[in-house]
Parts: C-alpha cells; structure tokens; sequence
C-alpha cells in the first residue's frame, strides 16, 4: 500500500473545491458549488413567485395589484397553504398524503352535521371535524407502517373510503349532501373571519401554521429525524429513530391540516358540502413540489412550501383578472410544475455527484 | 495480543430454513486491534456481521462482550453494547448536511423545554472536528451537503461517528470495495487510527492486500466454515490468496462436475 500518497489528496491542495475563488471564472461548472445550490433551490421557488406576481400584475392590471386583487390569492394560498405545509413535511420524510380532500369533505360535513344539524354546541364540532382529521391520519399512519404499503395506495384509497363514508352519512343523517349551519360569533371570529372584510382569517393560521413547521423542521431534533427518514429509511432505523412514531405522527399532522381547512370553511360560508376539497389532493402536491421539495424525500423547506403555495395561488387566481380564459392557467401550472421536478432532479444529480468529478473538472 | 477479547463468537451456526449458512464459526477481538474477516462473495461474511450487529439471532452458539454472554434481539441492543457497523455506503444520508448527518437520532440540544432546538452549529462542528481528526482535511465547513463527499470521506464520516459515539467494537463491512486506490489507503489509515484509540476493528473485505496492511488477525471464511485462523506474519499473502480463491475454485469444480454427472444419468 502506497500510504504516503495519500496526503496528496488528503490535505494537499488549499483550494477548496467548494468555496470556488473569485478570480476563477464564473461558469455553470467551476463556479458550482452545493452549499450555493442549496440555497438557490429554495431562490427558485422565490423567483418562481415573483415571476407569476409580476407576470399577472402586467397582464392583469390595476385590478390584480388592488386590495381584492390580493385577497383573492391570499385567501386561496392560505387554505391550499394550511394543508400543503404538513403535506410537505410527510413528503420530505418520505411519503405521500392523498387522503387530504377527503378529509376536508368530511372534516367540514362533520363539523356541520354535528353543530349545525344537531345543533350540539359550537366547539363540539369544530373538534369533531378535526378529530376526523386526526384519525383518519393514525389508520394512515398505522397501516403505512404495519403493512409497508406505498402510502401513496394507501391514502388514494383512503381518501375514496371517506368520500365514500361522508357521502352515506351525510344522506343517512340528513336527507342531502349540503348542511347549513350558523356559527357562533367566536368561532366565526377564529375560524370564519374577514380581515377588512376582504382577507380571511386562515391566513393568520397558516402563517402560525408555517412558523410551527419551520421550527419544526429547521430546529428541532426531530426536523433531522424527518431529513433522515426522507434520505434513507433503513439508515435512519438503525440510527435508533422511532421511524414508525415519527411517520403516524407526520400523517396525524397532515390529517389534522385537511381537517382544519375543513373547519375553517365550514364556519366562513355557513355550510358544507360533501364534494367540497379534492381539488386539494393534486394543489397541495403541486405547490410542495414547486417549492423544491424532493418528490422521492429527504430535501425541502417550510419557506420553498409557503413559495409554491404562493404561487400557485397567484397563477389559479391571477388569471381572472387578465382577459384570457381560466382554462390557461392550468397550463401555466403544469409547465411551472414540470419545471419544478426538472430543477429538482438537477439539484439531486448534483448533489449526488461524487466530488471527485469536480476534481477532475479542475484538473 | 495478549489482551482479553472484548468480544467473542463460540461455535456460532446460523440456518436459514435448513439451509446452513454459518457453521461453528469461532472467532475472537482484542480491543486496540484489526481483525480481518476474508472471504468469496456468499461465503457467509454478511450473514456473520448481522449476527454480530443484531440484526440475526444464532441459531446456535454464544457471543460474549467483554467475558460476558449476551443476546441481540435488535441493532439497537448490539450498540447498547458498543458494536457499530458502518456499511459499505456509509449509511449516510447525501441530501443532509454533515452536521444535520452525523447526529442523526443523538442530536444536540440548546435551551430548555419545549424550546430546546437541535443545536446545529455545535452538531457541525463537532462533525468537522472529528473528520478533521480522521485526516480529512478538506472538509472545514459543516453546513456542506453529505452528498458532495468523496467514497471515503463519507466512511470517514460515518467511521468518525461510530467512534465519536463511543464505539468500542467497529464492524466494517467492505469499506474499501467501491473505492479507488487513494481513497482506499485513507480509509486503511482510519482504520489503524480507530485500532490506535483502542477500538476493536472486525474488517470484512475480500482485498487480501488490505487486509495485509492493516490486520492483526486474520479468519477466512469458506462456504460458511472458518477456513483458517492466523495471526500477522504467519501467512503470505500469496498463501492467503490461494485460500481464498482456491476453496471457491474447488466448490465451483465440485458444483460444475455434479452438474455434469446429473446430466449424465
């Protein structure tokens, strides 16, 4: 063994291939560096957002840049936002949640029926939706980790089960499948508010909502539980991480998004409808992805979600207020997304990259 | 070596519905050395380390720590005992920094309550300190994604995170096989360093020349049996690489002339 080579590579040269010096010139392969990219990922959801904003504020006018013009994405941002940040957690861990629609739909027709049909008092049932939420979430959770069932199964069929459920019950119970109710004024105040009475009140909860989850993610041990689970699931067994704990957890928590939002529109628009909510399902997808989350796991940020989450919004709603037809900004949605996967594939070949090719580039 | 083993294998024999993979296999390590574990793809290497890690139970047979009989019923329960493996990937996770991956499942915390957050500074650089340690150098800042490590600076990371960790017992399982030469004479350097703090060292390789550079002791397994059992200097490794290769040439010479005497009937 030629031992003494080695500190030819070892501590040899000064030059970090990292941290490319600034008299080197700046092209896509010297100037490249990981930590860099890293960074830039999450910059290309935030020029993603402002690229829609500016792009919808040209060709939508003074309308789009008035007060309801800004309501009108906000409101929509914050309630695809509620459900699409836990979502994302679940997705850089490694799973999918198909089941959120649902879930919505029979959060909201429970709160309903429970509070409004039944007239039981107001908080009642606003916990029985989010408990819909909740356990609807555990037996995701529970049969994710017993059987090791993609969970992307799993919660599809989930999500047609409790259609299904809340469909029945709703017709059983009271003859239709739209349940009116009148809210208290304190939970139309938490739940149903309009700021101004433009903006509603889900907006505050989703900024709560993100700052959990930032905090969650990006300081907390169990933040890096979630990383590690995404990055390798078998690692991270042996590492001693209660894998199956933090996976129920992470379904709990998206349940209890869907649910939320569920209960949020119940009590802003008196009522609920059985069909309400499965356009959720793909939209949460859809932002998450857009804000640089890894669809395989292991790599995202709260930020990337809440950029996606915008920009979606901005497109769905944008477009009303140009002189096109809606049906464009699905197409809009659909490049932006497969502009998304393509960056984020990128961004995982680079950072698989074995170093030593950067070398060889360097000479 | 004279010293007592802090772990050893008696008379283990592991069967798989009938199928015996490990038969009577003794082996023994000293703290503060290497020893090699040799062998042909499917001559029950693997097999041997779950065993030792946790991962199978015996089927028959006794491991004992320190002079002490114990069970495994789990990886986690071999670690309690100080075993760590460290496979040929590294286990690492690419898309985590080196700090974030290092911790991973013991990670720091600052503060009190429920506002004690996973202390990710002191997480990477400690990282960087302990490669640093390891000879890589050319790490300095622990916010780097793992997957920008070379072969072997990813073993160094995971090698200095069993050691950091308090490992006294490391099973390497084929830590140069994907590596080039360089990066292979790196980790051969780690592993005598790891043997220099004291820790037992089991490497599985099927390199006879780096098993020669860094081993102590030495075991061949052949088809599930410990073949030969020796200490350094006491074989060539040419004599060592005839064992190897020539028990898998004689199975395969069996295996082929019983395929042709079946055909024959």
């Amino acid at each position: 063994m030629t031992n003494e080579a080695q500190p030819a590579t070892g501590a040899g040269p000064a030059l970090d291939p990292f941290k490319p010096d600034a008299s080197a010139p700046v092209s896509f392969s010297s100037g490249w560096s990981l930590g860099r990219f890293a960074r830039r990922s999450e910059a290309g959801a935030l020029v993603g957002t402002v690229g829609m904003f500016i792009f919808f504020a040209i060709f939508g006018g003074a309308d789009f840049l008035a007060v309801g013009g800004f309501a009108s994405w906000l409101n929509v941002a914050s309630e695809l936002g509620i459900v699409a940040l836990p979502v994302g957690l679940l997705m850089i861990s490694g799973e999918l949640d198909l089941s959120v629609g649902s879930v919505l739909a029979g959060s909201s027709v429970t709160c309903a029926i429970v509070s409004g049909y039944y007239n039981a008092p107001p908080f009642v049932g606003v916990l029985a939706g989010l408990a819909v939420g909740v356990i609807t979430g555990l037996i995701n959770g529970l049969i994710v980790t017993r059987t090791r069932v993609a969970s992307f199964v799993v919660t599809l069929a989930t999500n047609f089960a409790l259609t299904g459920l809340t469909l029945g019950l709703a017709r059983a119970l009271t003859g239709s499948t739209s349940v009116a109710i009148q809210p208290d004024t304190f939970d139309k105040d938490v739940f149903g508010y309009l700021i101004g009475g433009k903006f509603e009140i889900a907006i505050v909860w989703w900024v709560v909502i993100a700052l959990l989850v930032a905090w969650l993610l990006q300081e907390s041990k169990y933040g890096n539980w979630i990383f590690a689970l995404g990055g390798d699931l078998e690692s991270a067994r042996t590492t001693g991480i209660p894998v199956n704990k933090v996976k129920i957890s992470l379904f709990v928590a998206s349940g209890f998004g869907a649910a939320l939002v569920g209960v949020i529109q119940t009590m802003l628009y008196d009522g609920a409808q059985v069909t309400s909510g499965q356009s959720f399902v793909f939209n949460s997808i859809i932002a998450v992805v857009i804000g640089g989350v890894l669809l395989t796991g292991g790599y995202g940020s709260p930020w990337g979600i809440m950029l996606g989450t915008l920009t979606f919004a901005i497109v769905s709603q944008g477009i009303y207020y140009t002189n096109w037809n809606s049906d464009w900004s699905s197409l809009i949605l659909g490049l932006l997304l497969l502009a998304a996967v393509l960056m984020n594939n990128t961004f995982r070949k680079m950072a698989l990259a074995d170093r030593r090719r950067t070398k060889a580039q360097k000479g | 070596m004279n010293a007592e083993p802090i772990l050893r294998l008696s008379n283990i024999t592991k069967t798989f519905g009938g199928t015996q993979v490990l038969s009577d296999v003794s082996l023994e390590v000293a703290p503060a050395s290497v020893l090699c574990l040799l062998g042909d793809n499917g001559a029950g290497k693997s097999t041997l380390i779950k065993v030792m890690s946790g991962v199978h139970q015996p089927s028959s047979g006794t491991i004992e720590v320190n002079g002490e009989n114990v069970k495994f019923a789990s990886p986690r329960d071999a670690q309690d005992f100080g075993i760590s493996t460290v496979h040929q990937t590294g286990g690492t996770f690419s898309l985590m920094t080196i700090g974030r991956s290092f911790f991973v499942g013991l990670e720091p915390t600052t503060g009190w309550g429920p506002f004690k957050r996973f202390d990710k500074k002191t997480a990477g650089t400690i990282a960087v300190q302990e490669m640093k340690a390891l000879g890589i150098t050319r790490v300095t800042d622990g916010n780097q994604l793992v997957g920008g490590l070379s072969g072997g600076e990813r073993q160094s990371l995971a090698i200095g995170r069993a050691v950091y960790f308090g490992a006294k017992i490391l099973i390497l399982d084929e830590p140069t096989a994907a590596l080039g030469v360089k990066e292979a004479a790196h980790v051969l350097r780690i592993i005598t360093q790891a043997k220099a703090r004291g820790v037992a060292v089991i490497l599985v390789t099927h390199n006879v020349r780096h098993a020669m550079t860094v081993g102590d002791r030495f075991a061949v397994l052949i088809h599930g049996e410990k073949a030969d059992d020796f200490s350094k200097g006491e074989r060539t490794a040419a004599e060592l690489t005839d064992l190897m290769a020539g028990g898998e040439a004689m199975a395969e010479l069996e295996a082929e002339l019983d395929e042709y005497a079946n055909r024959e009937e």
